[in-house]
């Protein structure tokens, strides 16, 4: 059972062992419109939590990325910066940004699981 | 998207409820509340427009008449464009100047019977109606049209649709207007507009706009277009977008719209600037627009730096994202002089990191215009 949590920022997280996936909720895909460009950090590189890890550039503008956690980035998802219309299509699976190898699980602490952010996201408007 | 962040109350178009039953995301611009978008998105609204034919609310926009028998002959004194020698049923674009040759705004200026028919920047039309009333003679009544609504119809299949409401539209000439019945409503139609397709604007009363814009869009061949996409299809065609690429601080000549002095006003001057502008056309500019094509995939968006290969700031992107037609990011900018040969390598300094990029001819995408 995987352990799955969002950010007020709307990145999701998944937590598989002491690695995490993270990308953009289908709420960040739909406000930005049709993504034309990712920007991933390099394997190996140390992102922190609430601090730029990637970018993403719609047809109108470009949006920070921010890491929900802290950690090594252990691997990208080359996939989205070769076609980057994948993070529409398919945000929460085959549009994920990177895996992160967890730094200090108690950061999964402060995030929101999913009936919070579903109702986050109703909040908003 | 560049958004005016003005809090007084947004109006809205004699389009509004079309656009909210469709799906429109409405955003802020130029005091109005417009669409974005609608549900297909920008790319596929834009693709459409270049495959088939997109229809536009471009209400927002300024749209006046010069009454006068000199109205022509009477604006020349603040525009390079040659007016005077304007056929009746012809339009021209034509630039606002200030005195030391900047530009104040861009405009559509048509030849009509009883003077000329204009069509101004939203953002601009408070301040181009007040300077045309403080300018122009007494005899020239500036006269905005209230409640009035302009639509634009781009595309290849644009002429097409239009026919079926209106026979023998798609005979008009490319930069012509005329008075039609379109499916049954008095309208002033020009061939022209803002996406280097074949296209009409149509202007119509308010009330009868919304009738109008539905019968387009029950054509298989139109879908609606928003803000977002009217910028990426007028970005790849080359064109300038008023407080962007062109403004009070920039001439005609640095903005590469040399073309539009008339013959004889550059022998005879007599508009505001013309001493700078027509030094500048003997010298040549400073600075130049130019088209820029990023070698890699990141967007260098307005405001990026541009920076020569020893690091030295050159210019300025002006307008810049990703060209849905071209595949590929692409921009605008000034950049000095030295540096506007097409293929000069430059960098674009984009979340701080210089990005190889080269000038581009301009347009991105060939325009298709209607050639008779």
């Amino acid at each position: 059972m995987s352990t799955l949590r969002f950010t007020e920022d709307h990145e999701w997280v998944r937590l598989d062992g002491d690695v995490v996936a993270i990308g953009i909720t289908d709420y960040a895909q739909s406000q930005l419109g049709d993504v034309v460009y990712v920007e991933l950090p390099e394997p190996g590189r140390r992102v922190e939590k609430g601090k730029e890890a990637a970018v993403v550039e719609s047809a109108k503008a470009a949006s920070e990325v921010y890491a929900p956690v802290s950690g090594e980035v252990i691997e990208t998802n080359q996939a989205i910066v070769e076609e980057p219309a994948r993070v529409n299509a398919d945000p929460m699976g085959e549009g994920w940004f990177m895996k992160v190898r967890l730094a200090d699980a108690a950061e999964l602490e402060g995030l929101m699981d999913e009936a919070a952010y579903t109702s986050f996201v109703a909040g908003l408007g | 998207m560049p958004l005016s962040a003005d809090p007084a109350p947004l109006r809205r178009t004699p389009l509004h409820a079309v656009h909210i039953a469709r799906g429109a995301r409405m955003v802020p611009f130029a005091g109005y509340e417009m669409p974005v978008q609608y549900a297909a998105g920008i790319l596929a609204e834009h693709l459409h427009t270049r495959a088939q034919a997109g229809l536009f609310d471009v209400s927002h926009m300024g749209q006046a008449t010069l009454r006068g028998a000199d109205a022509a002959r009477a604006l020349e004194a603040l525009v390079p464009g040659d007016l005077d020698g304007l056929g009746l049923g012809r339009t021209r674009y034509t630039l606002l100047l200030n005195e030391t040759g900047g530009i104040l705004d861009d405009l559509m200026a048509t030849r009509t019977a009883d003077g000329l028919s204009l069509v101004v920047n939203a953002s601009r039309k408070e301040a181009d109606f007040a300077h045309l009333r403080e300018r122009l003679p007494r005899g020239i009544a500036v006269e905005p049209l209230i409640d009035w609504a302009l639509l634009a119809l781009q595309g290849p299949l644009a002429a097409t649709v239009l026919a079926r409401h209106a026979p023998g539209i798609d005979r008009l000439a490319f930069m012509a207007a005329t008075e039609a019945s379109v499916a049954g409503t008095r309208c002033w139609v020009t061939r022209s507009g803002y996406t280097g397709e074949d296209g009409f604007e149509i202007s119509l009363a308010a009330d009868a706009a919304p009738a109008l814009a539905e019968a387009l869009l029950a054509e298989p061949e139109v879908a609606p277009v928003g803000l977002g996409a009217r910028d990426t299809l007028r970005l790849e065609a080359g064109l300038c977008l008023y407080g962007h690429d062109i403004d009070e601080g920039t001439t005609p000549v640095e903005a590469g719209l040399s073309w539009t002095i008339g013959k004889r006003r550059r022998s005879e001057g007599g508009f505001p600037g013309a001493d700078a502008v027509l030094r500048q056309l003997s010298d040549g500019p400073r600075r130049k627009r130019v088209g820029i094509r990023p070698d890699g995939r990141a967007p260098a968006r307005e405001g990026t730096d541009i920076v020569d290969d020893s690091g030295r700031s050159v210019g300025r992107v002006t307008s810049g994202g990703f060209g849905p037609t071209v595949g590929a990011p692409i921009a605008m900018g000034y950049v000095r002089a030295e540096q506007a040969r097409q293929g000069e390598p430059l960098s674009l300094v984009v979340r701080g990191v210089a990005r190889p990029a080269r000038v581009a001819p301009l347009p991105f995408v060939p325009h298709r215009y209607h050639r008779a």
